[in-house]
């Protein structure tokens, strides 16, 4: 009976919690999918039940969201390569004693607490073809073969978005990473060094292993900000040129906005949550065995 | 009983925070208005004044913006049943006909009617259409005036007259066609001066000025009949449509970076005479003005490229202001917005605001502009008063298209071939 009692306390303290997860996550996700099952303009009392056709039409025949999708995996792909190669070589660097450590820790993390609007329009004017900045530097240091209107040029507008998308993200990699590096025991790298090892040999055995799940962590923040950036999108392209810098987030944002089709932005929204769930349990499925090896 | 008294507490905030997410807002005004013009909001509130000083009834405006936030908030509005006494509506007329049959807008037929069509005489009848659905209409909304308009606008071209002369043109006399127009850019790019500016990331510009265009190559049954399915887009008119582009985009006509410019950079680049030419609303005269008080420019209209059908440029009711069906208040409303396009109040909104007016008897007194604006609104036409209409994923191709004919990555063939597998599958649907 006491146990019972227990057991009973133990559940109407955790209600509260299950209460506001079942009214803030469970209920709007299921609203979501079933709006997905559903045609609605987004103001009509009534809505269509169409079964899988939104989520069929987003899979098989929307021409544009497959390219979006790729868009957003570029933009990631430079993350996790440059945006977060760069935040492992500052944390390295600022994990050794160095002058004004805390400094360059300040300096690291300005990107990441700037407005992404500001970022936008401040780059955006970094690039502008005509009063650029960067056209500006290239044409001062001899470089004005290069100028180009960055933005407007299809070759070249989705990989500045990346580079600064990366350029805004890398102090949060960095935070993190510095945090990772200064849990591993110092006197592993004694012992290393005492072995004989040298600094390489140091990184390889010593560093890289015990800091997978850091890795593994920073990736996946880092795909997840990633594949649905889309404040920098929108404030320095709008998505154009003809589309060629928009993602799934400006795709749903343009199924509600500009199609009024809620129902079909839903699925949109339900698929590409479910891909990057996937990426997620994958990525954490890959590092549990890299762990084991 | 110490654990029950926490639990009790915690109990008591989660109902406390719940709580908090119900509606909160009171209304004190005897009219509330909801709007996103962020430039009439000094002359507004100004009219509310005058109007509480006349007729002792409160209005207050409220303003939301930009426009985009503004849409959501009026559409979240409506499933939380919190719309304002009065509001506007922004998007297509499909748009404004889902609030129609959802019952949000009041049909104001009746009084409009009253005393002979007294308030519906004072418009341009261009600029009421817009807010009319006739009987038996497409979208299937029952048939009524559901708007008021408080302006009336139009989009055509504008030039800088400095950088004419600059360039060697006369200021006195811009381009009328379409062949005229490409041989001035030229010179003007010679000359060092960027082409033509405009919004065309927001892609609903590049639609308009094709679709001028259009009406003036193929004639408007024939749009008609595309947008019906009965004529493809790779038909030979079409494509001369997209060619027009390319050939804007090979002569150096365009200002680099249009595809990828929104309308208020295109502003600065024309406010600031870094551009020539733009392609743009009436309403760029108070944006212009407020950028650049000294700017020479003036108004010219699109330039033709045939004289087979007349050139129709997009026009009609600018801002309209609708009354809610379901307020408490709509007499009220609708008493304010009778008093609102009365024409001392109207010419008061020109004046200050310099928007056109949607009453045609406060006329007087508009700026030189305007009145270049005022003079072509008879050859305005908008898409929310065709008989029949583009289903948007098309719209968005088409656009798209264009965008990537100016950007050199496809030919004109090439995005009629795509628009015209778009339409058909819609079409299939």
């Amino acid at each position: 009976m006491r146990l019972k009692r227990s057991t009973a306390e133990n559940y109407l303290f955790i209600l509260p919690a299950v209460i506001i997860f079942a009214i803030f996550y469970i209920y709007p996700f299921y609203a979501t999918f079933n709006l997905g099952l559903r045609a609605w303009d987004g103001v009509s009392p009534v809505s269509q039940l169409v079964g899988l056709r939104n989520f069929k039409e987003v899979l098989f025949q929307d021409r544009l969201w497959w390219p979006s999708m790729w868009h957003a995996t570029y933009i990631t792909l430079i993350a996790l390569t440059l945006q977060n190669a760069l935040a492992l070589a500052l944390a390295l660097a600022c994990d050794r004693q160095i002058k004004l450590g805390n400094f360059y820790r300040l300096i690291f993390f300005i990107p990441p607490v700037l407005s992404e609007v500001v970022v936008g329009l401040v780059w955006k004017w970094i690039y502008n073809g005509d009063y650029g900045l960067l056209n500006y530097w290239l044409t001062n240091i001899g470089l004005g073969h290069l100028a180009r209107s960055w933005l407007s040029n299809p070759q070249t507008a989705l990989t500045c978005v990346a580079v600064i998308h990366s350029w805004k993200g890398f102090g949060w990699g960095f935070i993190i990473l510095l945090a990772g590096l200064q849990t591993i025991p110092r006197q592993l790298y004694e012992a290393a060094r005492v072995d004989g090892a040298n600094s390489w040999q140091r990184f390889w055995h010593v560093t890289i292993p015990l800091m997978v799940p850091v890795f593994v962590l920073v990736s996946i923040l880092t795909i997840l900000g990633s594949m649905q950036a889309f404040v920098l999108i929108l404030t320095m392209t709008g998505g154009s040129p003809a589309l060629g810098c928009s993602v799934p987030v400006t795709r749903i944002l343009g199924s509600m906005r500009a199609s009024l089709r809620f129902g079909y932005a839903c699925a949109q929204g339900i698929i590409f949550g479910l891909i990057l769930l996937a990426l997620s349990f994958m990525q954490i499925r890959i590092s549990k065995k890299m762990k084991q090896a | 009983m110490k654990r029950t008294g926490i639990f009790s507490m915690l109990l008591i905030s989660l109902i406390v925070s719940l709580a908090g997410c119900g509606r909160t807002e009171t209304k004190k005004a005897d009219v509330v208005i909801w709007h996103w013009m962020t430039d009439r909001k000094k002359a507004f509130n100004e009219l509310a004044k005058r109007y509480q000083a006349e007729s002792g009834r409160q209005v207050e405006f409220k303003l939301f913006a930009p426009s985009e936030i503004y849409s959501q908030k009026v559409r979240a509005a409506t499933q939380a049943g919190t719309l304002p006494d009065i509001y506007g509506i922004l998007g297509e007329k499909k748009d404004f006909a889902i609030f129609v049959k959802a019952g949000h807008v009041l049909n104001l037929n009746t009084e409009m009617s009253d005393n002979i069509h007294e308030w519906r005489n004072k418009f341009f009848s261009k600029a009421l259409i817009v807010n009319e659905f006739e009987p038996n209409n497409e979208f299937g909304a029952p048939a009524g005036i559901y708007g008021v308009p408080i302006d009336v606008t139009n989009i055509q071209m504008l030039y800088n007259k400095d950088l004419f002369k600059k360039a060697g043109l006369d200021p006195e006399s811009p381009p009328q066609t379409f062949s005229e127009f490409i041989t001035a850019g030229k010179k003007l790019k010679k000359a060092g001066t960027q082409g033509l500016v405009s919004g065309w990331a927001e892609t609903w510009m590049i639609d308009c000025l094709a679709s001028n265009f259009a009406f003036n190559i193929m004639g408007e049954k024939k749009v008609m009949r595309t947008y019906a399915g009965e004529v493809p887009y790779t038909d030979p008119d079409w494509i001369r449509v997209f060619s027009l582009f390319k050939e804007m985009a090979d002569s150096g006509v365009l200002a680099s970076g249009i595809v990828s410019m929104n309308n208020k950079d295109a502003e600065q680049n024309f406010a600031n005479g870094r551009a020539a030419f733009a392609f743009n609303g009436s309403w760029c005269v108070n944006v212009y003005k407020g950028m650049n008080p000294d700017l020479n420019y003036a108004a010219m209209f699109v330039p033709r490229v045939s004289d087979e059908y007349p050139m129709l440029i997009w026009g009609g009711a600018g801002s309209s202001f609708m009354v809610n069906a379901r307020s408490e208040n709509k007499e009220k409303a609708v008493e304010f917005l009778k008093w609102l396009t009365d024409e001392k109040q109207q010419a008061y909104l020109a004046q200050d605001t310099n928007n056109l007016p949607a009453n045609k008897y406060s006329l007087t007194n508009i700026s030189p502009l305007l009145s270049q604006f005022a003079q072509t609104m008879e050859n305005t036409t908008h898409p929310n008063i065709w008989p029949r209409h583009e289903k948007s994923v098309v719209i968005e191709a088409f656009d798209i298209g264009i965008q990537s004919i100016i950007l050199g990555t496809k030919t004109p063939e090439e995005v009629a071939r795509e628009v015209q597998e778009v339409k058909e599958r819609e079409m299939a649907k």
